[in-house]
């Protein structure tokens, strides 16, 4: 701990005067809770902003409901806004909030049995009429009777106070009172010695065109930050160093937008047109949005009128030369499905986007799940074999979005890439490649006849030896005239053929090509090179399996972690390792897709671990399974 | 305000040859293997007759089709083709069609295939007016599944799957067509080599989507659907063709003609009644729908009277035009420099 000094905060436009208590954390979690209509998200981004430009390592979960505006200060109608930032590389977005922020009862309600004794807890008091505690089941007032005892409550009437920081804008009570978020920022920007210009320049360029909506949430932004240096209510400010990462440039960026790049970044890297035919589902639509706005790369987006006319199109552009993506959930996947039959028949690239959600049917949109694996790996008729990819974090779906499109480009096939809500929305630091040192993922079209019977014909399915992938001969090629479709080929030369020992064949051949797929070995993380144990993840669940682990170590117990980012083939080195240890352990949000998988191919009795809430593992409950997995291990 | 000349030929960006064609290097090498007698047969040897008249190159002409017997077409014409899916043809030329500026791009589709599991494809790819030829072969019956009524299949008509009768009302594609404010309708039947051909040719010159519905006999499911129009006395009574510039008069005699009804309709009327100066003069440019729409309205599923010809045949410009257009106004406005699009705005450097 030491004592404030003066001029702290210099270089910001706001500058504190103030001697506070300032506490040194290395790391903090703050959740945002209020109204859907509250601005939450926004609140909580520009947190996430100022938190990166602080240079804090920070990962950030978005929690919203999927009614665009459940009703006003009900339970159903919370949206909240979860960031973890530290002083070093962290993992996920934090169990537990060391500080909740309640706009409202329903906030409160909904959260404050996350908040753990001891927290604080920051409420907004002028929602706490008769009629919002009513609403949510509240008898008495909690912020009048001695239920929050536990917690260091500071009671705000953020409001009011926005109210009459605004009074001389000439804005309506109602649209004065809308910026109390940006009050509510402003407190936690003071509380938390957060930069605050890059605020205001946000406001300033997100209202440029409504000069005194702009005003008013600076001022608001101002009065919040103002009301924690002038009260003595806050008499502690709390500092968390900039991490320690791996030196390099850094930004802040979600999954969603990661993914984006990535598939902006393949077609560059491949020279090809991209054209993604996709139809807006939640929570994948962000990936069409971001791409509409990159037609400078050569980029087509086409927001075609259903799922299966997105892949269509998609497909169709792939047919053409160019590399055709789709974007969905779980429920447009289903939709696809014949269509990715047909990519797999025509053996064309294609990239197919699956952010998952909470299911079966409509589900929970904007929850995360992962149980669409084995609908990825099986979901179609016949043996359709699919190579899968699932990316680890936000900042990952970059790397897994190029990988997807060199796969699908290489060996002439569609590609399914499993990310999913969680990483989707959620955001976290991203080292900025080197665009020269992205992989060369240039192709060749074919040119010449390559009939193996001597004759000047063009036959489509003859083969690569050492990858198995047809020729891509795109209409417009002299003398390449062919014809391909759904009916099974006749090996090499492309004919429909329905003999017997054909179809068996090519449907090994197919297979075969799918199964050959080079991914790189899975690497083992055991500091202590004693782990008899093994925790084996998929996807997002990297972060919260980690930190679990990390935390098992700290304990003196040994335990190995390695994860897949390749489902399908899997890494060759997979079983090796899985039978390296005593037990392997496989955590997963769905009711045990990669523990059949693994168990069926390697026939090792996995320890499954599931959770199908529609959130994130927590680590702490992570770190109790594993504990108890790791001690119970005879000796 | 966009670069895309709305009066750009449909043909435009299509390489050309001077080399002469026939009918013989349209066919493929794949064994024709519809039923014979199929009206697919003929339509078959008119297209690829056709063909050759348009003078391109025939690596950049692409067949695309989805799942029925006339869905066979691309693995007979010796171009590019896919046979994709059942009723996704639209969809899978569309992107076809956006990727590749330099083909002319063809579906080939059926009733079942067109309008009953592929209709939302089929009425937003009109709606888009994407550069794509669209061929409906409408013989009113499921023939690949072996006889199941269709969309267009007659009200009460007993089928394998409809021993009772049908209970639908059947869509009336080219009403449907223009109700998805189509820019290019036609109808032909198999058996008219010449009208077909003609309404063949000016599709192709279209630029933007073209619907040709064509009435195609099945011999086997649902043989002389179409034959009170073949017949040489009843076609006579029954067949109103169409020509640009010329009075709607048909007959035996050219007795009878169409002329203005109420709410903006059409009629038939005898036209020694209704007075020869009264009769429609056919005009398939003008932009309001509703003239065309009315002319698809006359006759009915009974075909007491088949409307033949071009519906209609405006000029607005194609989504796949449009669509790089708008690429080609981003490249020059912005460079693509992927380094700068990754760094984004903020940043910060941990040394």
């Amino acid at each position: 701990m030491s004592t404030g000094v003066e001029g702290e905060t210099n270089g910001h436009a706001l500058k504190s005067t103030r001697h506070t208590e300032i506490t040194k954390l290395d790391r903090v979690v703050i959740r945002f809770a209020g109204d859907s209509g509250d601005g939450m998200q926004l609140t909580g981004d520009r947190f996430t902003s100022e938190a990166a430009a602080f240079g804090n390592d920070l990962a950030t979960l978005p929690n919203f409901p999927a009614e665009i505006r459940a009703p006003q200060g009900t339970l159903p109608g919370v949206s909240s806004f979860q960031l973890h930032f530290a002083d070093y590389d962290i993992l996920t977005p934090g169990d537990r909030p060391d500080v909740l922020v309640a706009m409202n009862p329903a906030a409160l309600k909904a959260n404050i049995g996350d908040l753990p004794p001891g927290g604080t807890l920051i409420v907004n008091t002028d929602e706490f009429n008769k009629r919002n505690l009513q609403k949510v089941g509240y008898d008495t007032d909690p912020l009048q009777d001695d239920s929050l005892d536990s917690y260091q409550v500071h009671k705000v009437a953020m409001a009011t106070i926005t109210r009459s920081a605004l009074e001389e804008t000439g804005l309506s009570k109602k649209d004065a009172e809308r910026a109390k978020n940006m009050f509510a920022l402003g407190l936690l920007s003071w509380m938390y010695h957060r930069p605050t210009e890059g605020t205001e320049q946000f406001l300033r360029e997100k209202f440029a065109k409504k000069p005194d909506i702009a005003e008013a949430n600076i001022l608001a932004f101002r009065a919040g930050w103002n009301y924690g240096e002038t009260t003595e209510s806050f008499a502690t400010t709390y500092h968390v160093a900039p991490a320690k990462l791996n030196p390099g440039t850094y930004r802040q960026i979600t999954g969603n937008t990661a993914l984006a790049y990535g598939i902006v970044a393949a077609g560059q890297r491949s020279g090809l047109e991209v054209v993604l035919g996709t139809y807006p589902i939640t929570p994948a639509s962000d990936i069409l949005h971001e791409l509409s706005r990159h037609k400078n790369f050569g980029v087509t987006t086409i927001q075609a009128e259903d799922e299966i006319a997105g892949i269509g199109m998609a497909l169709g552009a792939s047919y053409g030369g160019a590399l055709g993506v789709t974007s969905t959930s779980g429920p447009g996947i289903a939709l696809k499905s014949e269509t990715i039959g047909l990519g797999v028949m025509t053996e064309l690239p294609l990239v197919v986007i699956d952010v998952q959600r909470g299911g079966p049917s409509t589900g929970l949109p904007t929850k995360t799940e992962q149980a669409d694996l084995l609908q990825a790996m099986y979901g179609r008729n016949g043996e359709s074999p699919v190579p899968i990819i699932a990316p680890q974090s936000p900042a990952d779906c970059f790397d897994a979005a190029v990988d997807a499109a060199r796969i699908a480009l290489e060996y002439r096939t569609p590609v399914l890439l499993l990310s999913d809500g969680a990483i989707a929305n959620g955001s976290e630091p991203w080292l900025i490649p080197d665009v020269e040192t992205l992989p060369d993922l240039r192709v060749t079209f074919a040119t010449k006849p390559n009939a193996t019977d001597g004759s000047d014909e063009h036959w489509p399915y003859v083969r690569d030896p050492e990858t198995l992938a047809r020729e891509w001969a795109v209409p417009g090629t002299p003398g390449l005239q062919h014809r391909i479709g759904g009916l099974e080929k006749q090996d090499g030369k492309g004919s429909i053929s329905y003999d017997p020992a054909n179809h068996d064949h090519m449907v090994r051949l197919r297979q075969a090509k799918i199964d050959g797929i080079k991914v790189p070995d899975l690497e083992v993380d055991d500091p202590s090179g004693k782990a008899r144990v093994l925790v084996l993840g998929w996807g997002s669940s990297f972060g919260p399996i980690g930190a679990a682990c990390r935390r098992v170590r700290k304990l003196g117990l040994a335990i190995a972690q390695t994860h897949l980012r390749h489902l399908n083939p899997f890494p060759a080195n997979l079983g090796d390792v899985l039978r390296s240890y005593d037990r392997v352990v496989i955590p997963e949000m769905n009711l045990g897709q990669l523990a059949m998988l693994i168990r069926a191919k390697f026939l090792v009795d996995a320890i499954s671990y599931t959770k199908v809430a529609g959130l994130p593992f927590k680590a702490e409950e992570l770190q109790g399974v594993f504990t108890d997995v790791v001690k119970g291990v005879p000796a | 305000m966009t670069a895309i000349d709305l009066g750009l030929p449909g043909l435009a960006g299509i390489p050309t040859t001077d080399e002469k064609q026939t009918a013989k290097d349209y066919k493929s090498d794949q064994e024709v293997r519809w039923c014979p007698g199929c009206g697919d047969y003929i339509v078959l040897n008119a297209v690829q007759a056709f063909m050759p008249t348009l003078g391109l190159k025939r690596e950049n002409i692409v067949f695309v089709s989805g799942i029925g017997c006339s869905s066979r077409f691309p693995y007979y014409m010796n171009t590019y083709g896919i046979h994709s899916i059942h009723g996704r043809a639209p969809a899978i030329a569309t992107g076809l069609a956006v990727a590749r500026p330099d083909l002319s791009v063809w579906v080939v589709t059926g009733d079942g295939d067109a309008l009953s599991i592929g209709g939302n494809h089929l009425i937003h790819a009109l709606r888009r007016n994407v550069n794509l030829k669209i061929l409906l072969f409408n013989n009113r019956i499921y023939g690949l599944t072996k006889g199941q009524y269709s969309p267009t299949s007659e009200t009460g008509k007993i089928t394998k799957s409809t021993p009772m009768g049908s209970l639908d009302h059947p869509f009336n594609p080219i009403s449907l067509a223009l109700g998805a404010e189509a820019t290019f309708v036609g109808r032909a039947l198999d058996s008219d080599r010449k009208g077909l051909t003609e309404v063949l040719q000016a599709a192709a010159q279209h630029r933007g989507s073209a619907l040709v519905e064509i009435y195609q006999n099945c011999p086997i499911f649902n043989d002389g659907a179409f034959d009170v129009l073949k017949d040489p006395e009843e076609k006579e009574r029954r067949l109103i063709p169409l020509r640009q510039g010329e009075p709607v008069r048909f007959g035996p005699d050219g007795d009878y003609g169409l002329v203005r009804s109420g709410f903006g309709g059409l009629e038939i009327a005898k036209v020694s009644e209704a007075g020869e100066e009264n009769l429609v003069v056919h005009d398939p440019t003008i932009d309001d729908p509703t003239y065309s729409f009315a002319l698809s309205r006359i006759g009915g599923e009974d075909l007491s009277h088949t409307v033949t010809g071009i519906f209609r045949n405006v000029q607005r410009a194609t989504y796949d035009d449009l669509a790089r257009d708008q690429i080609t106004t981003a490249k020059a406005a912005k460079p693509a420099d992927l380094q700068s699009l990754l760094r984004g705005r903020d940043t910060w450097t941990v040394e």
